[in-house]
């Protein structure tokens, strides 16, 4: 602990309240990017099956689906935005340093969500006017844009993991900078596949929580089932090919930065035969207390032998690796993520047994219980994956390049905490506004799905905007001509 | 290169100004709409002719500020350090504007419907003023490479001056463009209402600028000689004229032409700055050359700015198109089969 005291006492005092603002912003835009980049394609396919088979509850589902992205496309948004000045705020000496270097990465993410945000308009508003094959092939491309921009994230997360590309003149500064070596670093493949599935799997596993909370409160019609088992699937499929490509995203810190593996692994002293520590808290002389420890099990894992000499904390100085409290937050999240991960391919084991067994949904309700508790773990899980990336890269901004302390803003500690608790309050408000707007959404579709007929009696008869030639009462087409009767399909 | 990407950053704060000034600007019109009833019809005409667009509008901003930190890291530094206040505040604008527009409209109580769209309404008056604040200290000379946060680099004339324009043309902008949604949407009264009211805002432009002219004399002074001579002066006179035409094209009510003559004066404005202020990218500390990065990376930001001309474009021209059309339309509680619940008064 003296450590820290050290560290602490030598970093400038903006240092605080910009982490506590970055991680608390980052920490909440990533929570609506699974479905920024997932949502479309489970939509699109749902869609698809509607448009094909004519069947009305899965338009149902895509149109009610879309009105969710509606609202939460825009939050991703705000929140995203309020990222990009954070750099500029809080980071000002990373940008000023390196934003050449890595900062293109963005620039693709840039035009890839512009076209993002425009193809989600077309879509969002095309349903009712359209033609209904042009609306969904308009709404194709979407996908892809999405990862696009995840393509230009990661990009820059993993050159600050990673980076390269440049080399250095005599004062520091980088030169003869290479784009194409700063943007596929050595982190970024394994970082990008993970983070890609990562988003399929949670927004996957949400959605499809949504319809298991249905089902075990009795509403088990075609509706629900479909509304679960579309997503359930994409969401189980993914999850061992997600296990894997955490597998290989490991070693790929285990090779490339091998101090936040010792992070992770609590590794204290470079050593072989090193054992794996199941949780556990690091102590300031090494020692790991409590936890389950598996002997030689690290070392095998890192390179498949008990004879792999791991590198550990102590191999570089204090004050070039994370401190022990940053360690155990590290090792935890990552425990947390592994235990996560293992117990989904447990979920799909499960389900994968009933469809091969039964051609159908396992029937106990422990099934509904535990996939409706999945999306949650895998929005945890996510949460958890950042924080070992993040937390186990300190003390650098940059990995063995620049450190935090040197790209903290120079505004004073003060305004930055004012800063954190407007932003702190702002985020609350904004997201519960926002959780209130959907829970109220499904609350009327339920309404309506039970077909109580004072709500329908309520229902106003046209409920358009009082404009000319637009609000025309109109069916268009099978899109919307569909959904109209499917109401007593189901209910959410 | 490093002033062609100069050229490239000015035209898409050019573009933010036009685009994302149209829906500040319909946030402007909202805030001052009255009273639920009163503002009842001017409010459900933003909303239905701001939704589809509107996200896109606002991702120029991104744009801006990735344009920034790749081809100018310096100054992308500089600005930042010695903005902090307004860039912050803009920030925060930026997310009660759009989460209050956004949440807005899913809402059927009248109480809740009323905060989203005070928060919509009011950062819509915010947000433009402190980025005005911002180029109006660039412009005015007050940021300079370790600049620290102070209150003077955006609280003095030139800065309050250029806020406070950036709220005038926005509102014109929206007015100008509502005028003609409120056609396409056959509402004969929200024309008026709409027309009279880009009048006014133009009227406050032209005031505002004549108080700018002696005011930013001495204050900014590098960049007042830009626009008073030159290339600048050329642009500045085009875009009066454009802002003449569009008056008259109101006042003969020929709606079609308006917007373009609007967007056209606005982005010529930007762009006589870009002229005034050249070769700095911060007068009269830092030139183009000297803010630039490095020059892979500036050659690799111009393919990319090209990919996203290519891409972007069409389906930007097809969403506006697409808006024009009419063929964009919301999600009615019919078509999501949504009933009403207890306590809903919409
Ligand atoms: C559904 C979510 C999910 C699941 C089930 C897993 N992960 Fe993960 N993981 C992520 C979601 C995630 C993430 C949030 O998406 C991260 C953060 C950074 C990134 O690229 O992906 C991540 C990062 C991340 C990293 C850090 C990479 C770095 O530091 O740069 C490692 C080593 C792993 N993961 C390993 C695993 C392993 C061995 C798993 C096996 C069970 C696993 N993950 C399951
Ligand atoms: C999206 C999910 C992410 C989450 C939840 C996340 C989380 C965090 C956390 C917890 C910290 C604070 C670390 C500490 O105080 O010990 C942090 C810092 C930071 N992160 Fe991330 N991160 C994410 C992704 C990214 C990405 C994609 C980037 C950039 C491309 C990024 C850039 C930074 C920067 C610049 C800092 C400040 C410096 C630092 O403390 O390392 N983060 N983030
Ligand atoms: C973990 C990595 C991240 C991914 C994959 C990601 C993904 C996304 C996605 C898919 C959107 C679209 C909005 C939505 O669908 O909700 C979005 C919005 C945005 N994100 Fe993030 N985000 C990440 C972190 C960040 C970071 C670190 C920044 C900071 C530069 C950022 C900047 C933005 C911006 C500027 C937007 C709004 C632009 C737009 O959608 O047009 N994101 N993000």
């Amino acid at each position: 602990m003296l450590s820290t005291a050290a560290i602490l006492a030598n970093t400038p005092a903006q240092l605080l309240p910009a982490r506590e603002q970055m991680a608390f912003t980052l920490a909440m835009h990533i929570l609506l990017v699974p479905f920024g980049v997932a949502l479309p394609l489970i939509t699109l396919v749902m869609h698809h099956r509607g448009l094909r088979r004519g069947d009305a509850v899965a338009l149902l589902l895509a149109r009610r689906w879309s009105a969710v992205m509606a609202v939460q496309f825009a939050i991703g948004i705000i929140t995203g935005t309020v990222l990009s000045f954070e750099f500029g705020l809080l980071w000002p000496g990373m940008m000023g340093r390196w934003g050449d270097v890595f900062g293109l990465g963005f620039g693709v993410e840039a035009w890839a969500f512009f076209l993002e945000a425009v193809l989600i308009a077309i879509y969002l508003y095309g349903w009712r006017r359209l033609k209904p094959w042009t609306h969904f092939w308009l709404g194709v491309p979407l996908p892809l844009a999405a990862l696009m921009g995840a393509f230009g994230i990661i990009a820059a997360n993993s050159w600050m993991n990673t980076p390269r590309g440049f080399s250095l003149d005599a004062n520091g500064n980088p030169i003869n900078v290479n784009v194409q070596q700063a943007i596929f670093t050595p982190m970024f493949g394994p970082e990008y596949w993970h983070f890609v599935v990562a988003m399929f799997m949670t927004a996957g596993y949400v959605v499809a929580g949504v319809y298991a909370v249905g089902w075990l409160r009795g509403r088990r019609d075609r509706y629900h089932r479909l509304g679960f088992t579309v997503p359930f699937t994409v969401a189980t499929i993914l999850t061992p090919i997600q296990f894997m490509l955490g597998d290989s995203a490991a070693r790929a810190v285990f090779h490339k930065q091998p101090v936040k593996f010792a992070a992770m692994e609590l590794v204290w002293d470079t050593d072989t035969h090193v054992p794996e520590y199941m949780f556990g808290r690091l102590n300031s002389d090494g020692t790991v207390s409590g936890g389950l420890k598996i002997p030689q099990l690290d070392s095998i894992l890192a390179g498949f032998k008990p004879s792999t000499q791991v590198t550990g904390l102590t191999s570089v100085p204090a004050d070039d690796r994370p401190t022990i409290v940053q360690a155990t937050i590290a090792h935890w999240a990552f425990d947390i993520m592994v235990t996560v991960g293992s117990l989904l391919i447990l979920l799909a084991l499960w389900y994968a047994w009933s469809w091969w067994r039964h051609r159908d949904l396992p029937r106990t309700r422990w099934f509904f219980r535990s996939a409706a508790v999945a999306g949650a773990a895998c929005l945890v899980t996510v949460e958890c994956g950042w924080i070992t990336t993040e937390v186990g890269r300190q003390p650098w901004i940059v990995y063995n390049r620049m450190r935090v302390s040197e790209a903290v803003t120079d505004t004073r500690a003060s305004s930055l905490w004012t800063m954190l608790g407007i932003v702190i309050v702002v985020y609350i408000a904004v997201f519960g506004a926002f959780l209130a707007v959907v829970l109220k959404m499904r609350t009327r579709w339920r309404i309506a799905d039970e077909g109580s007929a004072a709500a329908r009696a309520a229902l106003p008869p046209e409920t358009d905007t009082p404009y000319g030639p637009r609000s025309e009462p109109e069916p268009a087409g099978a899109a919307s001509g569909g959904g109209s009767d499917s109401g007593s399909g189901g209910a959410s | 290169m490093a002033e062609l990407i100069a050229w490239v950053l000015v035209v898409v704060i050019a573009a933010y100004a036009c685009a994302g000034g149209t829906d500040y600007g319909a946030g402007f019109w909202d805030l001052v709409a009255g009273g639920a009833e009163r503002g009842k019809r001017p409010r459900g005409l933003i909303d239905h002719a701001m939704a589809p667009v509107w996200e896109a509008n606002n991702v120029w901003l991104i744009f801006v500020l990735i344009v920034m930190w790749t081809g100018f890291p310096t100054m992308f530094q500089a600005v930042f350090s010695a903005m902090w206040l307004p860039l912050a505040l803009a920030a925060v604008g930026l997310v009660l504007r759009g989460a209050g527009f956004a949440l807005r409209k899913p809402s059927r109580r009248l109480a809740q419907r009323r905060i989203y769209g005070a928060m919509f309404a009011v950062s819509s008056l915010l947000t433009p003023f402190f980025l005005g604040a911002v180029l109006g200290g660039i412009a005015s000379g007050r940021v300079k490479v370790g600049t620290t946060a102070s209150a003077d680099a955006w609280a003095n004339p030139t800065s309050i001056l250029a806020g406070l324009l950036a709220i005038a043309a926005t509102a014109f902008l929206g007015a100008v463009f509502l005028c003609s949604d409120a056609r396409r949407f056959g509402a004969r009264d929200l024309v008026d209402y709409f027309r009279l009211r880009a009048l006014l805002a133009f009227a406050g432009v032209v005031v505002l600028a004549l108080i700018a002219l002696p005011v930013t004399h001495n204050d900014a002074r590098y960049v007042w000689d830009g626009l008073t001579g030159g290339a600048g002066l050329l642009l500045v006179i085009l875009a009066a004229v454009c802002g003449l035409a569009t008056v008259l094209l109101l006042l003969r009510r020929s709606h079609g032409w308006s917007r373009y003559t609007s967007v056209a004066s606005v982005a010529l404005v930007v762009g006589a700055w870009g002229f005034a202020q050249r070769p700095y990218v911060l007068p009269t500390s830092l030139t183009v050359t000297q803010a630039a990065g490095a020059s892979h990376t500036l050659r690799w930001l111009m393919i990319v700015t090209v990919i996203a001309i290519i891409l972007v474009g069409p389906a930007l021209v097809l969403l506006y198109r697409l808006d024009t059309q009419g063929e964009l339309e919301e999600l009615t509680d019919a078509e999501t089969v949504a009933a009403r619940t207890p306590g809903d008064n919409l």
